[in-house]
């Protein structure tokens, strides 16, 4: 080799320690979080959705600076919507990719794998609308941003058992049915407990597995007891399989509802329609409350411009603003504490109030939030499939809680189908 | 008893089943009569499911209608994947373990092609008839289950009679037996499969329209039926569309009845437990040879 062609080499070979150890420098600032996110599955398209609002304050932060001078990098990976997967992920986040802090990712099904790695590690981990997850592990460090109150189980259904409770006569039985899942687990066991303390006789108490093709056997069986009262709790497929084969039997009872996920969407908003009449449910944010929760409706302007983009949910009530709200108090507490130690920033967590785009949050002790704000609501009066009749007010009557009360509960939610 | 309640449960697990041997069939053409490990089959059914949206969107017609005139496309495409398969695997005598590994890369690729086109979200299709229900005296019918029944069960006995009546159909069945013997006969076996492969994709798209009429669906979701079909196929003796056919309605009504009288929660088990006890006694299924 003559000396030109060695001084090229030791040349190159300089440039590229120099880039790699620039590149090694930059990744080494950067404050890495890391998450499992259903981006493909069941719960792909909430999770596709949460995630695009977590890129959102991720960019939001980076353009002001980032956190502690050092810029936001996301590291999330799909979980697939399968529990089994989220031990490798998160291992492989802590292990491989070194990141600073984890938060969850969507859903009570894929939280609950998580706790025992973050939990061993001593991990602060704020996660995204799990139901009462925290209830058996009782870890200091956890933190839940879905607005369920400090008892979720029970806080999840209130709303709907106090508006059955205004109903007159008063109703005296009901039945409780739901998937065979972490999530509606936790909210029969919520609806239990209402049964027991309002004296309500249950008359059907079981759960189904979540790839069921028909739903009218269960729905008959349900009828064949005469309840009162049905609570279902279900993911988005039952959702849809439940209220069509409610709508199918022509389900005789005062209120049907409470716990149903996937009504929130535009995708079961509009597929379902007017099927949705008289069915009583649990939602975050509906253009009624705009006036009242003003934050919001912010944040969706901006969510809204880019879920077109990506194909998800295009309405974005759900879901995203809880989302970014998790990513803003893992922000201000790494803010406030100017650290990123794990025990420091859970102390922060518990001690203080975050300021975000729904609304100011404070934490319980077991990581939920201070007070609940989960509104009970009934559908009704929806004429098509039509997206834009759930863009405007007039579709949801909200029933719970008071200071977000629009009208009173319709029954029985037969004659809506008339 | 409560007779509505039991007449209700029967008319119920029979529109189950018929909606179930849709999905299997296909399932019982590859594995039981062509031995080719077809894992592929839900990505066919939801690739079936996303083409009757396309085009219902597109043109406001019924989605198993598009799926019957667009089922020569998915003969085509089956016949397509039929010969990568066997130039790449089969010839070679590698279609156990890598044919598998193919079919599973075609299940993922599938399914990542429907997201990048229709994102995750959930699609339904509603038809002219999707909130219809047909009732005699107390017992239901809803069309969205009944009309994928009867073009189901028209479609399984085609198919069987098509496989007992042609001399196309008995080759398929004798490459399933012996194939040096049909070669002897002057019939290629590798075209016979290759027919008889596009038959079963075919019949998958048909069953991805009934899917989407039924339910919502996702990218992902086919994989969902993979188990109960196999339990069908198994059940009524893979390679026997009768069986099938049979399979579907003893494993429908089983469901329908379990999730009326006892608690849907244990259908499941119901169902493979009956399966068990089947192969107790008949390990080859029902009407298996």
């Amino acid at each position: 080799m003559d000396r030109s062609k060695r001084r090229w080499l030791s040349r190159a070979g300089a440039l590229a320690v120099t880039v790699g150890l620039g590149v090694a420098v930059a990744q080494a600032q950067d404050i890495k979080i890391g998450c499992g996110m259903a981006l493909t599955g069941g719960l792909a398209a909430n999770g596709k959705a949460a995630l695009i609002s977590m890129e959102i304050w991720a960019d939001d932060v980076n353009k002001k600076g980032g956190l502690l001078g050092r810029q936001v990098k996301l590291i999330c990976y799909d979980d697939q919507t399968n529990p089994a997967t989220i031990p490798g992920i998160y291992t492989k986040l802590l292990e491989v990719d070194k990141v600073d802090l984890v938060v969850s990712g969507y859903g009570t099904n894929l939280i609950a794998p998580a706790m025992p790695i973050v939990m061993q590690r001593g991990l602060m981990f704020m996660t995204l609308f799990g139901l009462d997850v925290n209830a058996k592990f009782k870890y200091d460090r956890y933190f839940q941003i879905m607005p369920a109150g400090p008892s979720p189980a029970f806080d999840w259904s209130r709303g709907f058992f106090d508006a059955a409770m205004s109903l007159s006569p008063k109703p005296t039985t009901v039945a409780l049915v739901g998937a065979d899942a972490e999530y509606p687990w936790a909210a029969l066991a919520g609806a239990r407990e209402h049964a027991k303390k309002l004296g309500l006789k249950v008359v059907y108490d079981k759960t189904y597995p979540p790839n069921t093709v028909d739903y009218s056997p269960i729905v008959r069986a349900i009828q064949a007891t005469n309840p009162d009262l049905v609570f279902l709790a279900s993911y988005p497929p039952d959702t849809a399989g439940m209220v069509r084969a409610a709508n199918e039997v022509g389900l005789k009872t005062k209120m049907f509802g409470g716990g149903l996920v996937g009504t929130q969407f535009a995708a079961f908003k509009t597929q379902l329609g007017p099927l949705l009449n008289g069915v009583v449910n649990y939602e975050f944010w509906t253009p009624e409350v705009a006036g009242k929760l003003p934050f919001v409706s912010t944040f969706l302007v901006k969510y809204q411009a880019r879920a077109a983009k990506e194909k998800v949910d295009p309405l974005g009530y759900y879901l995203p603003p809880y989302s970014y709200a998790m990513m803003e108090v893992v922000g201000q507490a790494v803010q406030g504490t100017k650290s990123l130690d794990q025990k420091k920033l859970a102390e922060y967590i518990h001690a203080s109030e975050f300021d975000t785009v729904v609304g100011k949050v404070r934490f319980a002790k077991n990581g939920e939030w201070a007070r609940g704000r989960v509104m009970s609501v009934q559908y009704g009066g929806i004429k098509s499939n039509d997206l834009s009749e759930f863009t405007k007010p007039g579709v949801n009557t909200i029933l719970w809680p008071a200071e977000y009360k629009t009208g009173e509960l319709k029954a029985p939610f037969d004659a809506f189908r008339k | 008893m409560d007779s509505a309640l039991f007449l209700n449960a029967v008319v119920a697990g029979l529109l189950l089943a018929g909606f179930y041997a849709a999905v299997a069939v296909g399932i019982s053409i590859s594995f039981g009569m062509l031995d080719v490990v077809n894992i592929a089959h839900p990505g066919f059914i939801i690739l079936g499911s996303y083409v009757a949206l396309m085009v219902h969107q597109w043109l406001g017609v019924d989605p198993i209608a598009i799926s019957v005139v667009l089922s020569p496309l998915f003969f085509v495409l089956g016949m397509a994947l039929y010969r990568v398969f066997y130039l790449a695997f089969e010839r070679r005598g590698q279609e156990s373990l890598r044919g598998l590994a193919f079919f599973f890369g075609i299940l993922f690729i599938t399914e990542v092609v429907l997201i990048l086109i229709y994102g995750v979200d959930y699609q339904l299709v509603k038809t002219a008839y999707s909130e219809t229900v047909w009732r005699l005296g107390e017992v239901g019918f809803p069309l969205r289950l009944l009309v994928p029944c009867v073009v189901s069960v028209v479609m399984v006995l085609g198919v069987q009679l098509f496989l007992n009546r042609t001399f196309f159909g008995r080759a398929v069945l004798a490459v399933s037996q012996d194939q040096l013997a049909l070669r002897i006969m002057g019939v290629n076996p590798v075209k016979v499969k290759e027919l008889a492969f596009a038959l079963s994709i075919a019949t998958a798209g048909v069953a991805g329209a009934f899917l989407i009429v039924i339910q919502p669906v996702q990218p992902s979701i086919g994989r969902e039926f993979i188990g109960l079909a196999f339990a069908i196929c198994v059940l009524g003796g893979l390679g026997s569309l009768y069986g099938t056919l049979v399979g579907a309605v003893i494993l429908g009504v089983a469901e329908s009845f379990t999730a009326t009288y006892f608690g849907p929660s244990w259908a499941p088990a119901v169902s493979f437990g009956l399966l068990l006890l089947t192969l107790a006694f008949r390990p080859a299924g029902l009407f298996g040879r």
